[in-house]
């Protein structure tokens, strides 16, 4: 059933962030008392731990969120107070974010990885097949990337890692005194990288590389997964697109890209977040890539990183090339 | 009134149509539970409906024989002698009160079956490839001004206006046709006669008499009969229209809160209604916990509202859940007219029309819930619109919870009760007891702990008989009704 899908996806998620039982004291963890009679290291520790633990619960809401809106096609009721209801929490959640500072180090650190032209191909891989979603082929369509990324998704998760730390070094983060027993946060990849998370989460349990943890985990947002049914906008023509774009993709699951596209896909930058093809269905979506949500939140607000418009005559050229390709 | 323990005594057992099983009906004094009729639908009964279904099921591929028996709405009508039930399958079935004999004064009037009829059907939107759900999403009952009972059912994007009414006679004796409706032969007939009325058995017929369709784009969640009895509103999610009882192909839009950029929606309208007495005037809810009373005579579009009912959010209580709770799932004026209630994810509010900055009176539904919020947000459970009822004097008010439990809190004495609708929990003789859910550490016997909770059990859709004490209350597949007799 799709809805036990949704569900248990969001179960994967929330799981790896931090342990069970956190949770469900999500307001109750912000007023988590400072135990008193500690010294000031422990004290000061024991906050920062408290506000660690208060970012990653965010963060896993944050995803949680993008997850259900995401996914919100697959309902059997398509509700659109429910979507706007989500959409705006992941607006709050992201004003936030922008106040404190850490939106930016995601994004950017997103934007380095994007840099990484090997990586790069596998993430849209598995996210335009993720996004492409006809209603009946919901089912089956879904679980695809987990089998087609995994295997190479692994290798690029680490060079992605690496990628991060240096951006993260460079940035300088503020939140560079987290506690060293936050498990590392989510790593930026595409939901479908899923399988690879949780490998790496056992091993790096200890290690003290979690200045990623404020980066998000994209979640596809192309507009057909958000897409309302009561909009007015066709499906066919994007779909269209999608197929021949995601049919491409499949076909050719290499690691080693040529290096036309790499090029290409090398401009996509980080502005990929865009909340309006979720609340208005499709317009250039699936030339947007991946991570759409996000960045029209931040277009909303006050953010340095909504190029979401050159993003898209980019990638309406990209589509062009792709079906020239194609058509070859 | 909480402290009295109704007593439960089995009365009868009735097998009624094949549709439907009556289990068990009791009796006892209030409050709160009494006579208790369990309506089940049978789901393996109607083999025809169900593989209809199936195969009318184009995009679904799921077995949903059992979920078309999910009731959506209750309603009882003017009077309170009939009761609608619709469901997710788009059936809408009436109750129809007992008349009290004079010979079993003991018996209080029972609700039997009165009519069932298939109200909506499900479509296929094809411009949109989108499948149009045939759940029954509200019923409004017509006053009624002659021998027939009229009501509008609506599911998302269709209100239609049904007829019910009982046919007891029927003309015989006719010269063309004979007995049976076969046509005579012409040079049989000798002689000419009158037909006549004769008899027969009680048969009641719903037939659809006007059809309301085209006028939404968006998902319509309520339906307000005004009181000038001519016309009505349908609302979805960004628009609010307002019809003619007699005319089908138009309708006038009231409110419009859809953005010119859909890329800037963050609110969208919940439920409205028509003030009781007022034919002018209006509310409509909103996702944001606000309340916008409109009055019509103010301009065509009543965009500008002329009260906004909100009150300001606690600061203490902040979380990212917070506007998400604030979401008003229902709105509905009490018989009077004066106060407003509104049932938003954890509280029932009563406002008077007069103070627009707060709420006169807040009620807290299960307050337990707060700590669960983000659990709660995952499984969905935190959108679940839940409704709220008042009793025919206002003076009580009733609303769902988890777990088949309900509330019902006493506005002049500030006591609540929480009960259960559930087959175990009513068997013959035995006693209805208020349940407990236990927050702390320590539980004691009868009391339910939190984690506990059956969030797939949820009481949405209730209603009040509007002058007596008899409620009914939908949990999924099964209406409880539950009557009082005062001793």
């Amino acid at each position: 059933m799709r809805y036990s899908y949704q569900r248990r996806t969001c179960a994967i998620a929330r799981a790896k962030m931090f342990p069970k039982g956190t949770k469900r004291k999500f307001s109750d963890s912000r007023e988590e008392p400072v135990a008193g009679g500690e010294d000031v290291n422990q004290s000061s520790l024991a906050a920062v731990r408290m506000l660690s633990s208060y970012s990653l619960q965010r963060q896993s809401l944050l995803d949680m969120s993008l997850i259900k809106l995401q996914l919100c096609h697959m309902l059997v009721e398509p509700n659109l107070c429910r979507s706007v209801l989500i959409a705006n929490t992941v607006r709050q959640i992201q004003e936030e974010m922008t106040q404190d500072g850490t939106w930016q180090i995601m994004t950017q650190a997103l934007s380095a990885a994007n840099a990484a032209a090997q990586c790069s191909a596998d993430r849209l891989v598995a996210t335009e097949v993720l996004c492409r979603q006809t209603e009946a082929a919901q089912g089956e369509q879904v679980p695809k990337p987990f089998p087609v990324v995994g295997s190479e998704g692994c290798p690029a998760e680490e060079v992605l890692e690496e990628e991060e730390e240096a951006a993260a070094a460079e940035v300088g983060m503020t939140m560079s005194t987290v506690s060293p027993q936050a498990p590392t946060s989510y790593l930026p990849g595409t939901f479908g990288m899923d399988p690879c998370w949780e490998e790496e989460e056992t091993g790096e349990d200890d290690d003290d590389d979690d200045e990623e943890e404020e980066e998000d985990s994209e979640e596809c947002g192309s507009g057909s997964e958000g897409e309302e049914r009561e909009r007015d906008s066709l499906v066919e023509d994007t779909r269209t697109a999608e197929q021949v774009f995601g049919t491409f993709e499949i076909k050719n699951p290499a690691p080693s890209p040529d290096p036309a596209l790499e090029e290409l896909f090398s401009d996509v930058d980080a502005s990929y977040y865009d909340l309006d093809t979720v609340l208005t269905g499709m317009q250039s979506v699936p030339k947007m890539g991946p991570y759409d949500l996000l960045e029209s939140l931040s277009s909303h607000g006050p953010s340095p990183l909504s190029s979401s418009t050159s993003c898209r005559s980019d990638l309406n050229e990209l589509d062009h090339i792709m079906e020239i390709i194609v058509g070859s | 009134f909480l402290l009295a323990f109704p007593s439960i005594t089995l009365i009868r057992t009735v097998r009624f149509l094949p549709l439907f099983h009556v289990l068990i009906s009791v009796k006892g004094p209030w409050i709160p539970v009494s006579l208790f009729l369990v309506y089940k639908i049978k789901t393996q009964m109607d083999e025809e409906i169900d593989t209809r279904k199936i195969n009318n099921s184009f995009l679904r591929d799921h077995n949903y024989a059992t979920e078309a028996d999910i009731i959506s709405t209750v309603e009882f009508n003017s009077t309170g002698e009939l009761l609608a039930t619709g469901d997710k399958g788009g059936r809408v079935v009436v109750f129809q009160r007992e008349q009290e004999s004079k010979n079993q004064p003991h018996r209080r009037g029972e609700y039997n079956v009165y009519s069932t009829f298939q109200s909506h059907e499900p479509e296929f939107d094809y411009l949109k490839s989108l499948e149009i759900e045939e759940k029954i999403n509200k019923i409004r009952w017509l006053p009624q001004q002659n021998a027939a009972y009229f009501l509008l059912s609506t599911n998302d994007k269709t209100v239609k206006l049904w007829k019910v009414s009982e046919r007891d006679k029927r003309p015989e004796g006719y010269n063309l046709k004979d007995e049976e409706g076969r046509i005579r032969d012409p040079t049989t007939i000798t002689a000419l006669r009158v037909p006549v009325l004769q008899p027969m058995d009680l048969m009641v017929e719903a037939t659809p008499r006007r059809v309301f369709s085209n006028a939404h784009t968006y998902h319509i969640n309520s339906i307000s009969v005004n009181s000038d009895y001519e016309t009505y509103m349908s609302t979805d999610d960004l628009r609010i229209n307002l019809w003619n009882l007699e005319i089908t192909n138009r309708s006038f839009n009231i409110v419009d809160i859809k953005p010119a950029n859909m890329e800037m929606l963050t609110e969208v309208i919940t439920a409205a209604e028509f003030q009781p007495s007022q034919c002018n005037t209006f509310v409509y809810s909103s996702s944001k916990g606000s309340i916008r009373l409109c009055d019509m005579r103010a301009s065509a579009l009543c965009d500008n509202h002329s009260k906004l009912f909100e009150e300001p959010e606690d600061p203490s209580n902040r979380s990212f859940f917070s506007e998400i709770i604030s979401s008003i799932s229902d709105v509905k004026f009490s018989h009077s007219g004066r106060y407003l209630m509104t049932r938003d994810y954890l509280t029932v509010k009563v406002w008077d029309l007069n103070m627009e900055s707060k709420p006169l009176e807040t009620y807290q539904v299960h307050d337990y819930l707060r700590s669960k919020l983000c659990s709660l947000y995952e499984n969905d459970c935190i959108f679940d619109k839940f409704e709220c009822v008042w009793n025919g004097s206002d003076s009580v008010i009733m609303t769902g919870s988890y777990n088949n439990f309900f509330r019902m809190f006493d506005r002049n004495t500030k006591r609540d009760v929480t009960l259960e609708a559930s087959r175990e929990n009513s068997k013959p003789r035995a006693i209805l007891k208020p349940r407990k859910v236990c927050v702390g550490g320590k539980r004691r016997k009868d009391e339910i702990s939190v984690d506990s909770l059956d969030f797939s059990k949820k009481i949405l859709h209730s209603a009040w008989h509007p002058s007596e004490n008899i409620i009914a209350v939908a949990a999924t597949n099964n209406l409880y009704i539950f009557q009082d007799k005062v001793n």
